[in-house]
């Protein structure tokens, strides 16, 4: 049942993301153009989806647990470390070099485009790497 | 603008039914990343829920195959060197657009808050950089 909800969260996830535009990488790089043609429909749809997931982050931790878990898995940390900002920013200079950031590009693979195929490929490496090396920066 | 709103409502409500029924972050790096290297018992929803993104892909090709008209004069190379950047910092910095943007600022997180406001500048940065020496986007 888990595995159902989680297919259908991904399922209505890429709707979003088509639907608003984000799967195309000139409307990311539109967002990032702020001294250029700027395209604020990112922020629509940030706007959006934040203003629906904060009243229902309100009542769902309310509850003592999830429907179908024992309990919640949210983050705790509150500290603001050099991981968090160098990553941010690392991540930060690829979603603008190429306008694709995780969700949107695992959508937009379905189009068949190698670009994108490729950037998905190549963040996997990225990920193994850090993988590889995380024990050792910790 | 109307569209982009309406995509953002689906996908807060897309990262509410995970949280509702899963008690899960909808953190699309994470979830990537723990396939990676799974732990036990914990692989499987990762799986599902990365099989629903392809799969409403598929669904936008056929029904709204507008979706994915990309106008960039990005190269090949500069796909490679943004992926690896982009997974890399997003396990570094423990989550993206999904698991920052939108999940933890709506938990008013301030990790969360400051990794947006880090990786929107830094994405500015990027894109100016691209078009002074590329010229164009």
């Amino acid at each position: 049942m888990k595995n159902f909800i989680a297919f259908i969260v991904g399922l209505i996830f890429a709707m979003g993301l088509g639907i608003s535009g984000m799967t195309q990488t000139q409307v990311v790089r539109g967002f990032l153009d702020v001294f250029g043609d700027w395209n604020y429909s990112l922020i629509g749809v940030m706007a959006g989806a934040i203003f629906i997931h904060s009243i229902f982050f309100y009542f769902i931790k309310k509850k003592s647990s999830p429907l179908l878990d024992s309990k919640f898995h949210l983050p705790t940390r509150k500290d603001l470390d050099w991981r968090l900002i160098t990553g941010a920013g690392i991540f930060g200079i690829g979603w603008g070099w190429a306008g694709i950031c995780p969700g949107p590009g695992i959508v937009a693979m379905a189009s068949g485009n190698m670009d994108i195929i490729i950037f998905i490929a190549f963040m996997l490496v990225g990920m193994g790497l850090f993988k590889l090396i995380e024990n050792k920066i910790k | 603008m109307i569209n982009a709103i309406i995509g953002g409502v689906l996908i807060g409500l897309a990262v509410s039914l995970m949280l509702l029924f899963n008690g899960r972050v909808t953190g699309i790096s994470g979830i990537l990343g723990g396939i990676i290297r799974p732990q036990k018992n914990d692989l499987y929803w990762r799986v599902f829920f990365i099989g629903g993104l392809l799969f409403g892909g598929f669904i936008l090709q056929y029904l709204r195959p507008t979706a994915f008209i990309q106008l960039s004069s990005a190269l090949r190379v500069d796909y490679m060197i943004a992926g690896i950047l982009v997974g890399f910092g997003t396990l570094l910095g423990n989550g993206c657009t999904s698991g920052h943007g939108v999940c933890g600022i709506s938990r008013l997180s301030v990790r969360s808050i400051v990794a947006t406001f880090t990786f929107i500048i830094f994405g500015i940065i990027s894109v100016l950089i691209f078009k002074l020496v590329r010229g164009s986007l």
